[in-house]
């Protein structure tokens, strides 16, 4: 039930907030260093991290509720245990993949 | 008695069938999801692979034909399947038919607004002249 709402809501935020902040990415790669330069000044603040990292878990948990429901559409899993198990993994990879994301691109990497 | 006439809701739509077009649409909408699982992937995992996420080194990626064509169909994805995902979410929460359209309206329009002009930014990338 969690999982199925958060589907939702993610969608709604990446549809948004994600293809809001895509499209001004590649128009201010398209344009002048000067407009880049606003671009990653506001990425890399504090506020705009958080914006990016809530983007990218949100990426995370609606690609892998997405997979659960393409699971569930060719209609397996839908036993009590695996239907519950999944749902909480969907949870789990999605807070793993964005911590190991943003560790690799915050931790001196890059 | 003829269709309509019917004094209940299940009584108006018996026996009229489906518009026999769900299933192609439903089905439409899971190969999307399912290219947006490979392009969203490569998308991230690009970024990640890249050396630096400045503006030279992403727009050299960007002038391949290797980062430019699967951009275009991420955007395109993208926008595709946003559209559909919010006509879903209007559809199961907004009560009233007027409202229901307006958003729905609102939402094509920025999806299709917001695709067309990610899409020209990429391709002013894509094939502007060399930095």
């Amino acid at each position: 039930m969690l999982v199925s709402i958060l589907h939702r809501i993610t969608g709604v935020g990446l549809s948004i907030v994600g293809l809001a902040v895509l499209t001004w990415w590649l128009v201010a790669l398209a344009g002048d260093a000067e407009g880049f330069a606003a671009f990653t000044k506001l990425a890399t603040h504090w506020a705009g991290l958080v914006v990016l990292i809530g983007l990218t878990w949100a990426f995370f948990q609606h690609l892998l509720s997405g997979i659960r429901h393409l699971v569930t559409d060719s209609g397996q899993g839908f036993e009590l245990g695996v239907n519950k198990t999944s749902a909480i993994l969907t949870i789990i990879g999605s807070v793993l993949l964005t911590a190991a994301l943003w560790f690799y691109l915050l931790g001196g990497v890059k | 008695m003829s269709l309509g006439e019917s004094a209940s809701a299940i009584g108006k739509v018996e026996h009229t069938g489906s518009a026999r077009h769900g299933g192609e649409h439903w089905l439409n909408e899971k190969v999307l999801s399912a290219a947006l699982l490979l392009l969203g992937t490569w998308f991230i995992a690009s970024l990640v692979m890249l050396p630096s996420l400045d503006q030279g080194t992403i727009t050299e990626w960007l002038r391949d034909p290797s980062g430019a064509v699967p951009m275009a169909l991420f955007v395109i994805a993208s926008f595709r399947h946003a559209l559909d995902g919010l006509k879903v979410v209007v559809d199961d929460y907004v009560d009233d038919e007027g409202n229901r359209f307006a958003f729905n309206t609102l939402f094509f329009f920025l999806a299709v607004g917001g695709g067309a002009l990610a899409l020209f930014a990429l391709a002013r990338i894509a094939f502007g002249v060399a930095a």
